[in-house]
């Protein structure tokens, strides 16, 4: 059995099969003229990467939760999150469910463990 | 002879490209980090290292999932650093060293490794950052070898393969018969998880265990899996196997000159640590 590990996805080959079409458009973004055509037409591009219904409704919902769960990883993911302007410390807000201000706080909190 | 003069490790998160490139050096959130540098290139200065082998993980600037290597070797002429997709400005390339690369790739293979070699690669912020705070001015005085650790992939090879890895580079460095003196660099960590519901995970008591076993000897270390990392670490925190490896490639007698922990830079425990090696008692035993 798969070992579980508290909030972490493991990025085995399940989910490195599952992702591969939403990671692949990622790494495509390492182009600027990529970053480019995926903001002038999304759908087109996902089109073009040919996206799962899931991998484009965890796109549309503008959840990092979701993406994972569809089989984004976060080295490939972290070139959207450019595109879209989201630093870390939104994204982690975002899925501890805190304020961006609560997670900072957390962050520094942990230096004095 | 080559000589193995040390091992630099050093965080190489992205923020600090963009920190540097916008001048926030002696910003109060950036102070502490970059304080940790003058030291470091001072002792650079005067040691004058001539090749940098850095041990190193991609972020999916070189390498795809479509062929995902455990560990790849570059034996290029020269790095180029490229757009890496969210901003970070690229820096002038580097050269390469491809005698030391032959020779670490020839050597790893005799002692049981499977290497990709790499006759071209862009590098990320991983080889870059580390670039840039060792020698501010982007003229590079050395030449490099990049020596890369699969972190996105799962399985990833553990803390005994990246150790048994950077044994064997050890010694195919101190093999190579050119008279040129090497620096290691493990690049990232410390502790740090950017996905999940577990993101902002930072662990300084694990940190604080593996800043000492770089002091004293990281074999300890080995008792744990990549899962045990990731456990420990963070998802991402499992750069640490770069620091591993860097720190087993020394077999001599190693002091620490310098160490920075400090958290948080961006989500992760950032941390400099500067280990000066030699084989001076190994050379007096043995007479």
């Amino acid at each position: 059995m798969a070992r579980e590990i508290e909030g972490t996805t493991i990025f085995e080959g399940g989910q490195a099969m599952k992702g591969y079409q939403l990671n692949k458009m990622c790494f495509s973004f390492n182009d600027p003229e990529n970053r480019k055509a995926f903001l002038a037409d999304q759908a087109a591009y996902m089109d073009k990467y040919k996206l799962t219904k899931e991998q484009r409704d965890a796109l549309a919902s503008g959840s990092v939760l979701k993406m994972i769960e569809a089989g984004g990883n976060a080295y490939y993911l972290a070139k959207l999150a450019g595109i879209l302007g989201l630093g870390v410390q939104d994204i982690g807000a975002q899925q501890t469910g805190m304020t961006v201000e609560a997670f900072k706080q957390k962050l520094l909190d942990q230096a004095r463990q | 002879m080559a000589r193995i003069i040390g091992t630099l490790s050093t965080s190489h998160i992205p923020a600090i490209g963009n920190a540097i490139a916008k001048g926030l050096q002696n910003e109060p959130y950036w102070k502490p980090f970059f304080d940790s540098w003058p030291p470091v290139r001072e002792w650079l200065a005067r040691e004058k290292p001539d090749v940098v082998v850095f041990f190193y993980n991609d972020h999916g600037l070189n390498f795809f999932l479509d062929k995902m290597p455990t560990f790849a070797v570059g034996a290029c002429a020269e790095y180029v650093s490229e757009d890496e997709g969210w901003g970070i400005p690229t820096i002038p390339s580097v050269r390469g060293e491809p005698k030391l690369s032959w020779q670490i790739i020839n050597g790893i293979v005799e002692d049981g490794f499977d290497p990709v070699m790499c006759q071209e690669m862009a590098v990320d912020h991983a080889i870059t950052n580390p670039l840039l705070l060792m020698f501010p001015d982007a003229k590079w005085p050395v030449t490099i070898v990049p020596i890369a650790i699969n972190s996105i992939q799962h399985p990833l090879p553990g803390p005994k393969r990246c150790f048994d890895l950077g044994r064997a580079v050890g010694k195919a460095i101190e093999a190579w018969p050119e008279d040129k003196k090497v620096l290691l660099i493990g690049s990232g960590g410390l502790s740090h998880q950017l996905d999940g519901s577990r993101a902002g995970f930072i662990n300084k008591a694990f940190d604080t265990e593996c800043l000492e076993a770089m002091v004293s000897g990281v074999e300890p270390l080995t008792k744990y899996s990549a899962l045990d990392v990731v456990e420990k670490a963070g998802a991402q925190g499992v750069e640490l196997m770069c620091w591993i490896a860097a720190r087993a490639a020394m077999q001599g007698d190693v002091k620490e000159l310098h160490r920075t922990y400090h958290i948080p830079i961006s989500n992760t425990a950032s941390a400099v640590q500067l280990l000066s090696h030699s084989r001076a008692a190994e050379t007096a035993k043995a007479a």
